[in-house]
């Protein structure tokens, strides 16, 4: 019963998406007052997803069932992110917590992945194949970047990782954390498909892309999984790198620098082509993470 | 369906339909700051299957004709339609001219009619917000 609220209310399913579209409406308010506009209400990204939920759903003729199934198991794995993150900051957790959120992370890419391959639309699987190409190279800096925080505060465990930052530090206020923050600060920009790395939904060039297919409820899900993730990839860098204080105001404090931090580097870049992403991330990323790495072993 | 919650967030696809481009360069005036119309939740959309209006400009010639169509089948329902510039309202000069078949609401149906050459992107505003009013009544 417990489990049941942690997971449909507080952290988890209504509080993130409440969180995740309020996020979103930041991003769109901020975007569009840089670009001397004016920008949509505060509730725009609510009546969005209730007016999505409302239309029809047209199914291709050549889909399968994962066309459907697969945006509801990225919704979940989603959700299970911020329930996870969410339980942690209130102090329950279990060893290898961390790991459990890096898999998920993967599986939501999988489920957009597979969901655009099973639309059987051309552009739809040349989307998936950029986004698959994508994980392939923001993957491995990102890994890096989370074990050198484990070899820092030798644990595996999300209150344990709280626990050493609150006796001595932030992560953030030593070298090597302050190289592993740019790295994974970079990769979650990848993850989220913001702006430099969103070659998988190119408005531009490829028309949505991995969603070209979705109508309907399909997209509100899907939608509703990039509010989420944006809500809950920001407290999960918090949580890593930026936890010393987590009282309520603090907090509130860090989440809305490192969501104006995303949204200002979303707003002053242009689109990155695919090989380009490719080679930055197997270059200066993965030296800079192994530079964190190494620093970490020799205790700075 | 509740057509309320879609005139508060309609999502735009722009279908040029062999069009002189002068109506999609006003249309793209529609989101530059000086008439933003983000404030009201209007959104151009890449895909034909996210949109809730289509934005028809041009005169639909023999072949432009069938694919139009075929948008319009393509996309959710319920979709409006609006017809931008003279030329989709009523093929104005190019009624007698051996490549325009038919006029716009011939082959699908036009739910609001802005016409100019090209209009104002004032008069697209009030050509929705007259949509957004019909929308609203014929509800009632």
């Amino acid at each position: 019963m417990k489990f049941l609220f942690y997971f449909l209310v507080f952290p988890g399913f209504l509080f993130s998406s409440f969180s995740g579209l309020l996020s979103s409406w930041i991003d769109r308010k901020i975007t569009a007052r840089l670009q001397y506009r004016v920008g949509p209400r505060w509730y725009q990204n609510f009546i969005d997803i209730a007016k999505l939920i409302y239309k029809e759903v047209i199914i291709p003729e050549n889909a399968n069932s994962s066309f459907i199934i697969m945006p509801f198991l990225g919704l979940i794995s989603s959700i299970l992110v911020a329930t996870i993150l969410g339980v942690g900051i209130l102090g329950y957790s279990f060893v290898g917590d961390v790991i459990v959120i890096l898999y998920l992370l993967l599986l939501i890419s999988v489920s957009y992945i597979f969901g655009a391959v099973a639309s059987s639309n051309p552009i739809a699987s040349l989307g998936a194949s950029r986004e698959m190409k994508l994980v392939l190279s923001y993957e491995l800096p990102f890994i890096i970047s989370l074990i050198t925080i484990i070899i820092k505060t030798r644990s595996l465990q999300l209150a344990d990782i709280l626990k050493f930052q609150n006796y001595f530090k932030s992560n953030i206020f030593s070298f090597s954390g302050f190289f592993a923050f740019l790295v994974g600060f970079i990769c979650i920009h990848a993850k989220l498909g913001l702006v430099p790395f969103d070659v998988s939904e190119a408005e531009q060039e490829i028309m949505g892309g991995i969603l070209i297919e979705h109508s309907g409820f399909l997209l509100a899900i899907n939608k509703l999984i990039k509010s989420i993730l944006f809500y809950s990839l920001n407290l999960f860098l918090i949580v890593l790198f930026l936890g010393k204080d987590l009282s309520f105001i603090f907090l509130l404090f860090k989440y809305l620098i490192i969501l104006v931090l995303f949204i200002l580097v979303k707003n002053a870049n242009p689109r990155l082509r695919i090989d380009q992403i490719i080679k930055f991330f197997w270059g200066p990323i993965f030296i800079l993470a192994i530079l964190s790495l190494l620093l970490t072993l020799f205790g700075y | 369906m509740n057509l309320k919650l879609l005139t508060k967030s309609i999502w735009v696809f722009h279908a040029a339909c062999s069009p002189c481009n002068n109506c999609d360069i006003e249309i793209l005036d529609l989101l530059t700051p000086r008439h933003d119309v983000e404030r009201f939740g209007i959104v151009l959309v890449g895909s034909v299957r996210h949109a809730d209006a289509l934005l028809v400009t041009g005169v639909p010639n023999y072949k432009t004709k069938d694919r139009i169509l075929q948008l319009y089948k393509q996309a959710s329902q319920p979709c409006l339609v609006i017809a931008v510039g003279s030329c989709a309202c009523g093929r104005i000069m190019f009624r007698e001219s051996y490549n325009s078949p038919c006029d716009l609401d011939k082959i699908i149906p036009v739910d609001i009619y802005v016409p100019g050459c090209p209009p104002k992107p004032e008069a697209m505003i009030a050509g929705i917000v007259k949509l957004i009013k019909k929308v609203n009544e014929n509800r009632k």
